[in-house]
C-alpha cells in the first residue's frame, strides 16, 4: 500500500489515477496514524514552499514523517514541491525545510536564459540518468517528463543526484539517498515514461 | 535541441467537442472522452479544454464532465470556461486538472484571480486573452467568447494579468481562429516583449512551420492549435491527429536555438 500524503498541496487525483492504472494499491491520507502504518509514501506538492511546510506542521505530520523516513527507513518519493521540502531551505520562503538531504532549493538563474526561456519552467524535458537506480530501471532512453516549477534543487552531495535536466543550464531533477527518492518533474503527468517510473517505485521493497 | 510544448485546444459545447472559425460557426467534431483518449494515446504534451458556452450563458464549469475527462489524461490538462469563484477553482483542481484558464473573470473578478494564484500557485493559473484588431490596427481584448470588447489593449491586459499573478498567457487571435492562415506573429511579439511569463500562441496554426515561426519570430514559449489537430485536408474532414516526435524533433526542436 502506497500512502499519498494529503497536506492540501497538489493534484492528488492524478497520482491516484496513475497508480490505479498500474493496479498499485494506494490511499490518500493526512491522518498521522495511517501514515505511521504506511509501507511506502509519496509526498506530492504544488505551490509555495512555506505553505507546504506550514501545512505539514499544522497537520502534525513532521515528527511522524521524520520517524518513518529517517528511523524506520520507509521509502518516500517526493514529487515537485514534495522533493523541495526534503531540502534544508528554499529561496522561495523563510521556513526551514525537512533537511533530509544535503541540498537547498534555489531560484532559476535567469541570466543564463534565452528570450523564450521563462519562469515558471513549464514543459517536457529529457532527463539524464547519473547513476544506476531501481527507480530508473528499464526507462526508455528517450524518456521525457513534464516539469512545472520556478525553483530547483542544488545538491551539495553529488552522489545524491539521480537525474539531471537542462533548462538554461543543467540542474538536479531527481535525487536518491537510501530510502529517500524525489523528482522535480511530474511522473503522474508524463505518459508511459512517468508510468514506468511510478511502477518502479511501486515495485520497490 | 529544445522541446517546445505543442498543445491541442479542444472546444466544448453542449457536451461535445466543436471547432469554430473566428469564434463563430462551430462545427461538431466528436465526443470529448473519445477525443481525449486519442490525444492520450498520441502522447500529446498537454491539453487545453475550453467550454465556449459557459461564460456566455453564465453557467459554472461542469465539474463532473471535467473529472471524467481528466481521469483519462496522463498529461497535464488545463480547463477554462465559466470560472467565476474560488470554490470552482478548488473543485476543478480536485477533479484532476493541473491548470485553470481564466478570461472573463480577469475583468469581472480580478481579486478572485489574485487569490487563486496565491492559493494554488501562479503556475496553475493561465490568463486567456482573446484579441481582435480595431480599424486602426490596435489589438483589443474580448471576453465572453469574443462577444464583449473590454476596450483594453492587449499589452495592457497582459500586464494586468501578470500583476494579478497568472503564470502563463494563452494568447488567441479571434481573426485567425480556425482559419489556418498562420499565427499573428506581430501580436505574439508585442506581448512576449511586454511581460516575462511564458506565452502560449494560439489562433491560425496550420503546420509545424507555423509553430517554429511563433517561437523563433514571436518568442512564444509554447504553441497551441485546434483545427490542425482535428481536421484533415481541404474539406476539413474530422480526423484527430498529432505530429510524431520525429517530425517535431526535425522541424521544431532541433531548429530552435
Amino acid at each position: 500500500m502506497i500512502t499519498i500524503i494529503d497536506y492540501g498541496a497538489g493534484n492528488l487525483a492524478s497520482i491516484r489515477n496513475m497508480l490505479r492504472s498500474l493496479n498499485a494499491e494506494c490511499e490518500i491520507s493526512s491522518d498521522p496514524k495511517k501514515i505511521s502504518r504506511a509501507q511506502k509514501l509519496i509526498l506530492p506538492g504544488v505551490g509555495a514552499f512555506d505553505h507546504g511546510m506550514h501545512s505539514l506542521r499544522e497537520l502534525g505530520l513532521i515528527d511522524i514523517l521524520s520517524q518513518k523516513v529517517l528511523v524506520e527507513k520507509t521509502p518516500i518519493l517526493g514529487i515537485c514541491l514534495g522533493v523541495q521540502l526534503f531540502t534544508k531551505r528554499s529561496d522561495e520562503g523563510t521556513l526551514t525545510g525537512l533537511g533530509w538531504i544535503d541540498a537547498e532549493t534555489v531560484q532559476f538563474d535567469k541570466a543564463a536564459f534565452t528570450v523564450n526561456e521563462r519562469v515558471p519552467h513549464m514543459g517536457w524535458r529529457n532527463v539524464e540518468l547519473n547513476q544506476p537506480s531501481r527507480l530508473a530501471e528499464d526507462l526508455p532512453t528517450d524518456s521525457r517528463f513534464y516539469f512545472v516549477h520556478s525553483y530547483h534543487l542544488r545538491c551539495h552531495s553529488p552522489s545524491d543526484v539521480l537525474f539531471s535536466a537542462s533548462y538554461g543550464y543543467s540542474f538536479p531533477s531527481g535525487i536518491e539517498k537510501e530510502n529517500i527518492y524525489g523528482v522535480q518533474f511530474h511522473p503522474e503527468k508524463s505518459h508511459r515514461f512517468g508510468k514506468k517510473l511510478l511502477a518502479n517505485y511501486a515495485a520497490l521493497n | 535541441m529544445k522541446r517546445i510544448r505543442v498543445i491541442p485546444t479542444l472546444l466544448l459545447k453542449n457536451g461535445g467537442v466543436v471547432k469554430t472559425r473566428q469564434f463563430r460557426n462551430s462545427v461538431y467534431v466528436g465526443d470529448p472522452i473519445n477525443a481525449v483518449k486519442i490525444f492520450n494515446e498520441k502522447e500529446v504534451d498537454e491539453l487545453i479544454l475550453l467550454d465556449i458556452d459557459a461564460s456566455r450563458k453564465k453557467r459554472p464549469p461542469d465539474i463532473q464532465m471535467v473529472e471524467k475527462i481528466a481521469s483519462e489524461c496522463f498529461m497535464p490538462v488545463a480547463y477554462g470556461g465559466g470560472i467565476s469563484d474560488l470554490d470552482q477553482v478548488r473543485s476543478l483542481f480536485s477533479a484532476g486538472v493541473e491548470k485553470v484558464v481564466i478570461n472573463s473573470s480577469l475583468r469581472s473578478n480580478p481579486e478572485m484571480v489574485r487569490c487563486a494564484a496565491n492559493t494554488f500557485g501562479s503556475q496553475s493559473i493561465v490568463a486567456s486573452l482573446d484579441t481582435k484588431r480595431t480599424w486602426l490596427g490596435k489589438h483589443k481584448t474580448y471576453t465572453s467568447c469574443g462577444t464583449k470588447c473590454t476596450r483594453l489593449g492587449v499589452i495592457e491586459a497582459a500586464r494586468m494579468a501578470v500583476e494579478l499573478g497568472v503564470g502563463e498567457i494563452y494568447l488567441n487571435s479571434i481573426e485567425r481562429d480556425g482559419t489556418q492562415k498562420g499565427y499573428d506573429i506581430n501580436l505574439i511579439r508585442q506581448v512576449t516583449n511586454s511581460v516575462s511569463v511564458p506565452i502560449i500562441a494560439a489562433g491560425g496554426a496550420q503546420s509545424i512551420t507555423d509553430f517554429f515561426a511563433a517561437v523563433s519570430e514571436g518568442y512564444a514559449s509554447a504553441v497551441s492549435a485546434g483545427s490542425m489537430f482535428v481536421f484533415h485536408g481541404v474539406h476539413r474532414a474530422v480526423l484527430i491527429s498529432y505530429p510524431s516526435q520525429d517530425l517535431l524533433m526535425e522541424q521544431l526542436y532541433k531548429k530552435v536555438a
